[in-house]
């Protein structure tokens, strides 16, 4: 039995301590928002939040996360709401297929919380351990820009 | 504003932000129409692809899959546009496999070769101008006044100069009762007074997007739904002889192992579990015929098939003689490996199989949810594998994670994985392809070897060109054959190297040259699967064409810009293009030490598009990609903002081909296996992209591959002009060029 704090919610479940977070919320959870892309951390698709910090759940065992705070795409947001990284992600219309955009703004709601006016740079290396097959990445770098020139910014 | 639900399981619906409001909700699974609602309101299905509720909401049935394309985006504009409709009224469900529903252009249920804004413009369009007609015949009866007194306004019927108006959803009473039905025959709006065509409308689909409630295929949950992973042969086609599953079958969680076409399917109660089990798989394989193939073999094969006369496909004034007569020729061979699409979604399929009630040895029925490019086809190979009827299987089509050609498998290859595991549970069964068997798929872009020669006139113009084009064929041998097999020769492995139009590709380069031989060898379909990769043919033909033509505008001393403009003076649409891109990228001034420009045109599927890229390159071979201008030619460009990010993505995919793209054979095995391995563009990789669209009223054409076409042969053509060498064999980091 593993207990397990994902956004804000416990929930037990019987699985096997090497078994990585990814599945345990995929096909346990049924929280299909986080995505499977690589299974070697070299794609950015299953990216969560642990104590704030993103992280790859899809090399992540189970076991390691115990008593800490698992944050999903589904809980970035309160209630029926989006942050303001979600937010601009629809304003600058940056999903195409949409496949690997959880992950995306897993890492940019991060980075933008750690650093609230990020250069390019910073954008280039907080957000390389992704990849996006659409080619979205213009449109994600202009959306962070946007989130980070705003006057008041406020992501949980 | 709507949910559709998936079977089997409920899903909290998000609302938009607090800022939000805009757009429509959309399915990501939706499969049967809601059959209680058209029974109590008969009236409310107006044609095939429009339903009217009595709370006005537009429910449109979309036959074409959305994988990034943009698809539900532009079809729910063109009906909106025609019907009158309110954006947020709208409801988007999927529209079931059935000859009616097929792509008049193909015939097939298929999205595919950028041609579904094309293919649907009439029909929904037409469909929606049906619906708004009916609603204002509707309305003149009711108000027994002349319909020309009569207007719409987003989802009304008005009286323009009296105080009644009426929902489209209240006037469905009327339709009833008085048997009012659609008309084939109705008019359709002028474009000069589109109000939604033409304007930047985000995705249809957006914010399911970016809060987790996108439903992909991968993502479909069914009851007692069990989880497989396929151990396949190393050797693309071997087949395993023995298997023992003892270690398997000890994983917490396994049910139960089997042999499937494929290979040896686990199957477990979670994919995890699955996978475990699958990797503790002990299989004894034969691997076949294809372990002593390798890349480096068909290179050597099809060089020297290059040398050797192939099938003449063109053979325009009398390149021979010319080329015979001429003293200084040029002369290059340029090689292409195989590609994968490496989508981000792996491939998946879930499928459920019933036994008949009364005879427990008979299929009764199959229903499969995947995220399919290709669902005619899908659903025919299953019935034939079942030997069922076709309307027995049912297809559902729920978001797609990339596909790029992919999931328009001729073989349906990972839904009869899912399929053949499924048969015999009496459950659903989900099979996901790990990233290492996607990559190892043998689905791939083909290896190509072109061989080309050209000869100078005295004013340094190309006067005479002759490419041996060598690779497997596409469409050879499948149930394409008769439409894109002219003479023998695959026409995707010419397109884009041809002068005049081939079979059903209705256009030529652009380019006159005046004597023009292309001649084509298609060598056994050996190994593993030659497959669609965006912008098919243009992906190796693009480079050899387009940088051949580079190395024949330095060898006659011109610039490559100019010649190309020399060369499309009776082609005024790409002449048009080229000249855009002149002024838009002030080709004629110099960028300084370190940096240089390159560029290349291509038409693809009608639409002409012409890039140029500007790189800086380092002393140690590295290089970046810092802009890319693209102007296209569209024709009406019903969604500026969804033509942008189709090139924005279209330009990535091929800088990752050119810059790392490469899938080697060796013994007969994939040597890649992962992203570690099979390099693809990243965020700092990206270059700054300005798009161009050329303003126009023709009939809307293609964007979502037209970008792809280009950008490879322009950055190897601005990799020359910025060092000096010239790549004929790719990916450039082969040449110890790498992108930073
Ligand atoms: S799935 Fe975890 S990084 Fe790719
Ligand atoms: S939007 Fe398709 S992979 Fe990023």
């Amino acid at each position: 039995m593993t207990t397990l704090s994902v956004n804000e919610k416990k929930h037990t479940v019987e699985v096997e301590a090497d078994t990585p977070l990814l599945w345990v919320l995929r096909d346990h959870l049924n929280m299909t928002g986080t995505k499977y892309g690589c299974g070697i951390a070299q794609c950015g698709a299953c990216t969560v939040h642990i104590d704030g910090s993103p992280q790859r759940s899809c090399v992540l065992p189970v076991s390691a996360v115990e008593g800490k705070e698992i944050t999903t795409i589904e809980g970035l947001a309160d209630a029926e709401l989006l942050n303001e990284v979600q937010q601009a992600w629809l304003d600058f219309d940056v999903a195409q297929c949409g496949y690997c955009q959880s992950g995306q703004i897993m890492t940019a709601t991060a980075l933008l919380n750690h650093n609230s006016s990020p250069s390019d740079e910073d954008i280039d290396a907080a957000m390389s351990g992704h990849i996006c097959r659409c080619g979205t990445y213009q449109r994600i770098r202009e959306a962070i820009h946007h989130v980070a020139n705003k006057p008041s910014v406020n992501i949980k | 504003m709507r949910w559709s639900l998936a079977q089997g399981f409920s899903r909290r619906s998000f609302l938009r932000g607090a800022a939000g409001g805009t757009g429509s909700l959309i399915l990501g699974v939706k499969y049967s129409p809601a059959e209680g609602a058209i029974k109590k309101h008969p009236s409310s299905v107006i044609n095939n692809f429009i339903r009217v509720d009595p709370d006005n909401t537009t429910t449109l049935l979309i036959n074409y899959a959305e994988f990034g394309n943009g698809a539900y985006t532009s079809l729910a504009m063109m009906v909106a546009e025609e019907m009158d409709i309110d954006w947020n009224t709208i409801v988007l469900e999927e529209a079931p496999t059935e000859p009616k529903y097929y792509s008049p252009l193909f015939k097939e249920y298929l999205t595919a070769g950028s041609v579904t804004t094309l293919s649907a413009w009439m029909p929904m369009r037409t469909a929606g101008a049906q619906a708004r007609d009916l609603f204002l015949r509707a309305a003149a009866l009711k108000w027994d006044t002349d319909i020309k007194a009569l207007d719409t306004q987003l989802g009304n019927v008005i009286e323009r100069n009296g105080d009644r108006s009426s929902t489209y959803g209240d006037l469905l009473v009327t339709i009833e009762k008085e048997s009012l039905t659609a008309l084939s025959n109705v008019s359709l709006k002028n474009p000069k007074s589109f109000k939604l065509i033409g304007t930047n409308t985000k995705r249809i689909e957006g914010t399911e997007k970016v809060n987790g409630s996108a439903i992909y295929g991968i993502d479909i949950k069914l009851p007692g739904m069990l989880y497989g992973s396929v151990a396949r042969c190393p050797v693309y086609g071997g087949k395993a002889l023995s298997w023992n599953d003892s270690k398997t079958m000890a994983v917490k969680g396994v049910v139960k192992t089997k042999r499937i076409s494929s290979g040896i399917v686990v199957l477990a109660k979670d994919f995890w579990s699955a996978k475990k089990g699958r990797d503790a798989l002990e299989v004894v394989w034969d691997e076949g015929q294809n372990a002593s193939l390798s890349s480096e073999k068909f290179y050597s094969e099809y060089k020297a098939l290059a040398s050797k006369p192939g099938m003449l496909a063109e053979d325009i004034g009398n390149s021979l003689k010319v080329l015979h007569e001429t003293r200084d020729t040029i002369e290059a061979v340029y090689e292409m490996p195989y590609l994968a699409h490496a989508c981000m979604e792996p491939m998946n399929c879930t499928a459920m199989v019933e036994q008949d009630n009364a005879d427990t040895d008979k299929i009764s029925k199959c229903e499969i949810w995947s995220g399919t490019q290709y669902q005619s086809n899908d659903q025919e190979i299953v019935s034939k594998l079942l030997n069922i009827p076709q309307q027995s299987v049912t297809v559902h089509r729920p978001l797609i994670g990339g596909s790029f050609g992919r999931r328009a498998s001729k073989t349906a290859d990972f839904t009869v994985d899912a399929v053949e595991a499924a048969n015999g549970e009496n459950v659903p069964v989900q099979v996901i392809w790990s990233r290492e068997e996607d990559i190892r798929g043998a689905h791939y872009r083909p290896l190509f070897v072109h061989k080309l020669r050209g000869a100078l006139d005295d004013k340094g113009m190309p006067l005479a060109w002759h490419q041996t084009v060598v690779g497997q064929s596409i469409m050879q041998g499948t149930k394409h054959d008769p439409a894109y097999m002219v003479r023998g020769m695959d026409i995707y492995s010419l397109d884009g190297c041809l002068q005049e139009p081939f079979g059903v590709f209705r256009y030529g380069t652009s380019y006159a040259i005046p004597n023009h031989r292309v001649e084509s060898h298609n060598p056994p379909k050996v190994g593993v699967n030659p497959h669609e990769w965006r912008a098919v043919g243009h992906t190796h033909t693009g480079i050899a064409y387009e940088c051949f033509l580079d190395e024949m505008a330095h060898a006659g001393g011109k610039d490559p810009l100019d010649l190309r403009l020399e060369l499309t003076k009776d082609n005024p649409r790409m002449n048009k293009v080229l000249k855009l891109l002149e002024e838009k990228t002030d080709w004629n001034t110099s960028l300084g030490e370190g940096r240089a420009r390159g560029m290349a045109a291509r038409i693809y599927s009608v639409s002409p598009c012409a890039q140029a890229v500007e790189i800086t390159l380092l002393d140690n071979g590295e290089f970046s990609i810092d802009k890319v201008v693209c102007v296209i030619d569209c024709g009406i460009a019903v969604n500026p903002l969804g033509i942008e990010s189709q090139v924005q993505g279209g330009i990535s995919i091929g800088i990752s081909a050119v810059a790392f793209g490469n899938i080697e054979i060796v013994d007969g095995r994939i040597k890649q296996s992962n992203f570690h391995d099979y390099n693809v563009m990243r965020i700092n990789h990206m270059p700054e992209i300005e798009v161009h669209i050329i303003p126009s009223e023709e009939m809307p054409t293609g964007v979502g591959e037209q970008a792809t076409a280009p950008i490879a042969p322009a950055v190897a053509n601005a990799i020359f002009a910025a060092s000096g060498t010239r790549v004929r064999s790719f990916p450039l980091s082969k040449h110890g060029f790498k992108l930073i």
